[in-house]
């Protein structure tokens, strides 16, 4: 009978080995384990032993029964890890095909390049004013020094609707508007964002319709020296914090001393190309101390304030930056042109 | 401004100044230098030639053998084919190994089997601009004065050596427009001193004032008149350095007399005119405003019909010249004239302006009288240009001159502080320094203690204050000296309003949603402006348009947004989501500014998603759009306020479209263009959207708190409705709400079906109801309740029946 036991044992832990499945391993515990199997049976004969072999066949099935149950136990983990692996590789995918996309869309290049300097100077203190694209020739022209019969409105041949209104050529009537509304007090510190029109043929250069962006403070004691120091911030951050500024005097009826700002070139590092036309230069913005008239026509006495100026075209700007070759290209709306646009963008990071 | 380098060297001593320090140096202090052109520079090998013998090219009538003398050597045979090359000319020659502009190399080569050594040069391929060669030679060679050498430089000769600043002059630095200008500014920047050529002459007995006499009528367009005459001029060219001085300033060389009259001008900012004395009809000058109709051959041989507006000199009877832009042509100097008639006056620039902008002519003489003069050079100019024409044209300058004199010229002193000076600069300038730098300007001044009295020039008339003072000071002391500093007033809080934070959110969502801002044009046409206007008004037009495509303003941005959804499918890119953010302008009347209202419009069509590979196509429709503004009526807190409704729009499909109200006021609309629209912008299945943005953006929402999390259950029901076809989801989801009272937090459509499993005519919309209470659970019984009277009401009220 004990041999009959070593020899279930051998048999069992074989099978045991051999089983390739949970199934037949499920199967090898009962044809051994189970209520019918030949341990059992074995069990039940022991009634023809005698006193002294029975309690040392009945310790051995155990034995045998425990050793077969505990290897049982052991393929089980095995098997079960082989099964999970199995499963696991029948759920590969091709992780390289492409994600579902999910739709997004960009500012347009000129509108980041507007909010970019609103938060400059929004952080600067400012508030952002905006105002009525149809203007009063008062506010386009009047208030800002220039008289109907000054020889600088040439230099911005206006789309007029009657004779006293007209599509505004530039976004300084929301200066004199904001003077007016702050009735002679200061301090006024503003940007001035918006659309502009001019009597232009598009081409590669130029829009009939584009934007502009204008700052404005006035207080007392404003020096010149604030606008150069203002306008340097201005060009560090939109532009780099390795360009240079150079300021030139220049003219601009509401302004005076009227300047003009060039930063170094990019492209050539200031050594001259022809992005810079050879000066190493390129000209970024006008600007100026306001000019005493448009202080006093908007209610503010120029001996006790005075004030800066500064404008610029976002056009131009992102033209410069990403290297936008026709400005008609802001107003075609081409999707291919829209979507290069990201918000990120390394030339300005730090 | 065409600044000659040598020529500027004559005024200002410019020591070893290159011309590129020297633009960079006035392009600091204020006037911008354009360009700088050194024509020799792209040149070379070229030298005088003397033509010995000319006969025609054995194989070619057109052509030319010449035998050139080039100073050195054997005399070399050049083949020519300019019809005005002769023998005895000296002429510029190409050698072999030569450079011309446009980087043209000369060789020796062979032309219809003749050898030619060189080229036979005319000006234009000597880089002069085609407007400024003399008439003379326009369509040959050029040819030299005689004194010229064979073998010499002929670019040194020609000035071509020499280097041309082009000075791009703001409207206030009209003082430079001219010569001694530009002498005054060089000598500040650089502190140096200016050196003015006498004129010197001897005059005959005979009075100017026996041959002519001068009256004003005009007197406010015409303050100063002053008219002078030379005998015996001997009219011819002028010589060579007179002649490359005009061309190098882009004026054309004409005879000595009209030459001298334009090179005073450019000397003196002065503008001249010769009349010939002979030709003038009359010993009288009477300047005064043209009769209507009154007409004038000018100079150019252009009939022009007058005005009252414009003033004209005439000699008692007719005009002789419209005053300040240009000659008539019955009084025109010519090659038999004697007797120069020379005017030199003072001319308002608002009649010249008026002359000049009704004509359509700009003259070198127009442009400085628009843009102001000198009025203390009047008198100085008159008398260089009658030196110099007795000198260069043998003529004989009569004693005096005959003058009307009205000008007034109030001298002007502008009174400065240091302390003012500094404080507006942000400088901390020394009394000395900005006594040096008004030295350097030569503008006179006195000191009284730390005030200074500047006495301004005539030449500087664009210096009426202090602020022009303290620009003067900063630029001569160098805007890059200026300190730099930010503003030390009180601190103010920037930011954005309310408004300006709603609409960056707008973007932010629509962008999120996949839809790209777009920029259009304001200005439409009248074809297009009134479709999709979700405002009926008359556009506002312009009253000169440069287009009829650009000549009224918007009424809607669809419009445009379509005709970049055409532009972009004509380039094949067919799936396209814009979005705009812009005004539209609204009528108040003529004369009074529109209302200009902020709105928001989009344009949408073709695959909203495109993922291929997993099959999943979303092509846009109505409710992909209607989806994005949901999204974002929700983020604006706004989504509790909107409504749609079923409408009709010109442009838009009647089936597919609704308006947007909020709180049952229409603020725009969203559907399918119509058929016909798609054809004209030549677009296929586009879904637009306008809405009034401003009136979205300035309405009230509530303010934002917190709402517990929900700790009590909510149930559901679900309930299939089988109603006619025409009732809408959105009338039964009002029914369902009313009636569900206060549990009823929810109703939402879960399906929608028509087809064979319902009746003809009717449909089956299934809604998913929520119940629920904030404070407890709610029990069976209560829901019940609520559902029963919710299913009442639509039997009642859309005669709704529970499917089956
Ligand atoms: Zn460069």
């Amino acid at each position: 009978m004990q041999d009959r036991l070593n020899q279930l044992q051998e048999e069992a832990l074989l099978q045991i080995e051999a089983a390739s499945s949970l199934k037949e391993l499920q199967d090898v515990r009962v044809a051994y384990l189970g209520k019918k199997g030949p341990i059992t049976e074995v069990l039940r004969g022991m009634g023809k032993l005698s006193e002294e072999e029975r309690p040392l066949v009945g310790a051995l099935a155990n034995e045998v029964r425990g050793k077969i149950a505990e290897r049982l136990q052991e393929k089980q983990v095995l098997l079960e890890a082989e099964a999970v692996q199995k499963k696991l590789a029948e759920e590969s995918i091709d992780v390289t095909l492409p994600g579902r996309p999910v739709p997004q869309g960009n500012d347009h290049p000129l509108t980041r390049i507007v909010q970019e300097i609103e938060d400059l100077f929004i952080g600067l203190g400012y508030t952002v004013e905006e105002g009525p694209e149809v203007e009063t020739d008062y506010y386009n022209f009047e208030a800002l020094n220039l008289p109907k019969d000054h020889p600088a409105r040439d230099m911005q041949d206006s789309f007029y609707i009657t004779e006293e209104t007209l599509m505004r050529t530039q976004t300084s009537p929301v200066q004199a508007r904001t003077m007016e509304k702050h009735k002679g007090k200061g301090p006024i510190k503003i940007i001035c964002p918006g659309k502009v029109y001019r009597r232009d043929n598009d081409d590669a250069t130029h829009s009939h319709q584009f934007m502009q962006i204008e700052g404005l403070v006035v207080d007392e004691n404003i020096r010149m020296s604030d606008l150069k120091g203002t306008l340097e911030v201005f060009a560090k951050k939109i532009f780099g914090a390795d360009r240079k500024i150079r300021l030139r005097p220049s003219f601009f009826p509401f302004t005076e001393p009227s300047v003009e700002m060039d930063v170094s070139c990019k492209i050539c590092g200031g050594d001259g190309c022809s992005v810079c036309k050879g000066t190493g230069w390129i000209e970024i913005l006008g600007a100026g101390m306001v000019h005493p008239n448009v202080l006093r026509m908007s209610g503010f006495d120029p001996e006790k304030y005075s004030g800066f100026a500064f404008g610029m075209g976002p056009e131009r700007i992102a033209m410069l930056k990403y290297g936008v070759d026709d400005i008609r290209h802001f107003y075609t709306n081409d999707v291919r042109f829209l979507k290069q646009f990201s918000p990120v963008d390394s030339s300005t990071e730090k | 401004m065409l600044v000659s380098y040598k020529w500027l060297q004559s005024f200002v001593d410019l020591g070893n100044i290159t011309p590129e320090e020297l633009a960079e140096k006035i392009t600091k202090s204020g006037i911008e230098v354009e360009g700088i052109e050194q024509k020799s520079t792209t040149m070379k090998n070229i030298v005088v030639g003397h033509v010995l013998e000319k006969e025609t090219h054995p194989n070619a009538d057109k052509l030319n053998k010449c035998l050139v003398d080039l100073g050195e050597g054997e005399p070399v045979q050049i083949i020519c084919g300019a019809p005005n090359v002769a023998a005895g000319q000296k002429v510029v020659v190409a050698k072999p190994g030569a450079r011309l502009p446009g980087n043209i190399k000369i060789k020796k080569s062979k032309i219809r089997g003749e050898e030619s050594n060189g080229m036979i040069c005319s000006l234009q391929e000597l880089g002069f601009e085609g407007k400024v060669v003399p008439k003379d030679y326009a369509e040959g060679i050029y040819v030299l004065p005689s004194d010229a050498i064979a073998g010499s430089d002929a670019l040194e000769l020609l000035n071509l050596n020499d280097a041309i600043l082009e000075l791009g002059l703001t409207p206030n630095r009209a003082d430079c427009m001219s010569m001694y200008g530009v002498a005054y500014e060089t000598a500040a920047i650089l502190g140096k001193s200016v050196q003015i050529p006498k004129s010197n002459y001897t005059s005959s007995n005979e009075k100017t004032s026996d041959y002519i006499s001068v009256t004003v009528e005009a007197t406010a367009d015409n303050p100063l008149y002053t008219a002078k005459v030379i005998k015996n001029v001997k009219i011819g060219p002028s010589p060579l350095w007179l002649q490359t001085r005009l061309m190098n300033a882009g004026i054309r060389p004409h005879n000595n007399v009209v030459d001298i009259t334009n090179f005073i001008l450019l000397e003196y900012g002065q503008p001249l005119h010769a009349f010939d004395y002979d030709r003038f009809g009359s010993k009288e000058i009477v300047v005064r405003r043209a009769k209507v109709g009154e007409k004038l051959t000018t100079l150019d041989d252009v009939e022009r019909e007058l005005s009252s507006d414009h003033l004209v000199i005439t000699n008692g009877s007719e005009p002789v010249a419209l005053a300040g832009v240009m000659g008539g042509a019955n009084s025109e100097v010519q090659n038999d004239t004697t007797t120069i008639l020379l005017e030199s006056a003072y001319f308002t620039g608002a009649v010249v302006r008026k002359a000049s902008k009704d004509h359509g002519l700009r003259s070198e003489a127009s442009s400085r009288y628009e843009k102001g003069i000198d009025p203390k050079r009047i008198h100085l100019a008159a008398e260089r240009a009658a030196a110099l024409i007795a000198e260069l044209a043998g003529g004989e300058v009569l004693d005096g001159l005959v003058e009307f004199d009205q000008l007034v010229t109030e001298p002007i002193s502008i009174a400065i502080e240091l302390s003012k000076v500094n404080q507006f600069l942000g400088t901390e300038l020394s009394l000395d320094d900005v006594a040096s730098i008004l030295q350097r300007l030569q503008f006179p001044y006195q000191l009284d203690g730390e005030k200074i009295s500047v006495s301004i020039p005539t030449r500087r008339w664009d210096l009426q204050i202090a602020e022009d003072m303290y620009e003067e000071i900063a630029r001569i002391y160098g805007y890059d000296n200026l300190p730099t500093t930010l503003p030390k007033g009180e601190q103010t809080a920037g930011g954005l309003t309310a408004y300006q934070k709603k609409r960056r959110i707008v973007r932010e969502v629509l962008e999120g949603a996949g839809v790209n801002q777009a920029i259009t044009y304001s200005l439409t046409s009248k074809e297009k402006v009134s479709q999709f206007a979700l405002t009926k008004a008359e556009p506002v037009e312009l009253a000169m348009p440069m287009s009829e495509e650009h000549g009224v303003l918007r009424l809607s941005l669809i419009p445009h947004l379509l005709d970049a959804v055409s532009y972009n499918r004509a380039r094949k890119n067919e799936n396209v989501s814009l979005f705009e953010i812009g005004s539209v302008f609204l009528s108040n009347g003529a004369g009074v500014l529109p209302k200009e209202s902020e709105h928001l419009a989009g344009a949408l069509t073709g695959l909203y998603i495109n993922h291929p590979w997993q099959a999943q196509k979303v092509v846009v429709d109505f409710y992909t759009v209607k989806g994005i503004l949901e999204q974002l009526f929700k983020k604006l807190q706004l989504d509790t306020m909107i409504r749609y409704e079923k409408a009709e729009y010109e442009g838009m499909h009647p089936g597919q479209t609704a308006n947007i109200l909020l709180n049952d006021q229409v603020v725009g609309y969203v559907g399918k263009i119509h058929p016909s629209v798609e054809k004209q912008y030549d677009v296929k299945n586009v879904y637009v959207f306008e809405l009034m943005l401003d009136e979205l953006l300035h309405t009230n929402v509530p303010p934002l708190a917190y709402t517990m999390i929900p700790r009590f259950p909510s149930m559901t029901r679900d309930i299939a409705l089988i109603v006619e076809n025409g009732t809408t989801a959105g009338e039964l989801e009002e029914i369902i709400r009313t009636a569900g009272g206060k549990l009823l937090k929810e109703a939402k459509v879960f399906d929608v079906y028509e087809g064979d499993k319902v009746e003809a005519g009717k449909k089956s919309v299934a809604f998913t109801l929520t119940y629920f209470d904030p404070s407890r659970t709610l029990t069976d019984e209560e829901v019940g309740k609520a559902h029963e009277k919710i299913l009442t009401a639509l039997k009642d009220r859309a005669r709704a029946e529970l499917r089956q």
